[in-house]
């Protein structure tokens, strides 16, 4: 102490930084991705950001493995016609590129992904569901990880069967090699590692929604989320 | 050598466990975070389910040292972190000291929001991810300058005798801190 003033700023600090941070509850999200965006041409060049905001959630102890030589995706339940598709018979299907936005119901978002795959009707062209079908099964190989989307869902204009990702062969960890994509909804309706479609008389809970979260997914406004 | 006590040891403890939690924390979270980890390690239940309880028994820890150990003691230290000016400790080591508080707090809300949110819609805020990544990165810009002055820097390397055994050399205590130490 030499006399003068002491510098009481120690607790100032310490609250400023905790107020700041938890108002940045308010404001993280909007300025986080304005900041990504300025920043993404130099992302590969910063070490230990995850490339283009992707994080990989998985609900087993390990991803599982794609062997084009026996891989299968069985099409099956209320359809005049069974489907077992190899990986070769999957790629010959009718293909189709989009470009559309992918949202984490945690908070994440992944900006202007390209996917290549193929549409639903291609698949029920072959299938030719019945009648009594009103709703999709999607079974992924991670066990016990399923969701389901209903016939009106299924068949939105940028609803795919995707097998590509940003022009390559769909990554393991993104689900190869093939993957329910529905830029619509949450990542969690976009199933990963697709090897069984079922045809099923009404939408029942998946994965994630017998847990609490909602069947419905709409990015903006489910799972209390207003846009 | 003539040595001088230069931190208790709830002050020492305090530090140790911190010190675990973090790194047991940081490991965990990274696996969880980078996809290349995630993919590498894979049993994404199994470490969600550690870096929670670790979180969780990191802060209990921190509580249960702070109550069972030296409290007057550390009264007189947080006192003494309030005036931002050279004493026991300097000024940046106070600053890192409050930060590293602050960013505790703001971990443990953002993580608890994580995880309730997980299971109740009314928890679930967009941005408590971006919060809860923000802090990792202030908080290991932090570590980094903290462990080089610690480990590396010669001038400042011998505080880390303070931290481990107590005490510090009484030479160095006048050079580096002439208004809490004088012989």
């Amino acid at each position: 102490m030499d006399g003068s003033q002491p510098k009481r700023y120690g607790r100032g600090l310490f609250l400023a930084t905790v107020a700041g941070g938890l108002s940045s509850l308010a404001w993280g999200k909007p300025v986080w991705s304005r900041v990504s965006s300025a920043l993404s041409p130099a992302e590969g060049l910063i070490p230990f950001v995850p490339k283009s905001g992707w994080r990989i959630y998985t609900v087993s102890g390990s991803l599982p493995s794609f062997d084009p030589a026996t891989w299968r995706l069985q099409v099956s339940g209320l359809v005049e016609q069974e489907l077992v598709l190899s990986h070769r018979e999957l790629l010959a299907l009718p293909r189709v590129t989009q470009v559309s936005d992918f949202h984490c119901v945690t908070g994440w978002t992944v900006k202007n992904v390209r996917w290549t795959g193929v549409r639903i009707t291609d698949i029920f062209a072959k299938a030719r569901p019945t009648p009594e079908a009103n709703a999709l099964q999607f079974i992924s190989a991670e066990k016990p990880y399923l969701d389901y989307l209903t016939m009106e869902q299924a068949l939105f204009h940028d609803v795919m069967l995707a097998y590509e990702m940003d022009g390559k062969p769909l990554a393991r960890e993104h689900g190869a090699p093939v993957r329910l994509v529905i830029p619509e909804m949450y990542g969690y309706k976009n199933v990963k590692w697709l090897n069984q479609i079922n045809l099923v008389p009404e939408a029942q809970p998946g994965y994630w929604e017998s847990l609490g979260y909602d069947r419905d997914a709409w990015v903006g406004r489910s799972n209390g989320y207003h846009s | 050598m003539n040595w001088v006590r230069r931190f208790s040891r709830t002050e020492r403890t305090l530090h140790w466990v911190n010190a675990a939690g973090f790194f047991l924390l940081l490991a965990t979270g990274l696996i969880l975070y980078l996809p290349r980890l995630s993919i590498l390690v894979g049993r994404r239940p199994v470490v969600k389910d550690i870096h929670f309880w670790g979180g969780v028994g990191w802060i209990s820890a921190l509580a249960l040292v702070a109550l069972l150990g030296d409290r007057r003691g550390l009264l007189r230290t947080a006192r003494d972190l309030e005036r931002l000016e050279p004493s026991r400790l300097n000024v940046g080591q106070k600053i890192n000291a409050l930060l590293t508080a602050a960013f505790a707090v703001l971990f443990l809300a953002s993580g608890l929001l994580l995880f309730f949110g997980e299971r109740d819609t009314r928890f679930r805020w967009a941005s408590t991810v971006v919060l809860h990544d923000g802090l990792l990165y202030a908080s290991l810009a932090l570590l980094t300058g903290h462990l080089y002055l610690a480990l590396i820097h010669p001038a400042t390397r011998h505080s880390l005798r303070g931290m481990t055994t107590g005490k510090v050399s009484e030479e160095w205590a006048q050079r580096h801190y002439p208004r809490w130490f004088r012989p």
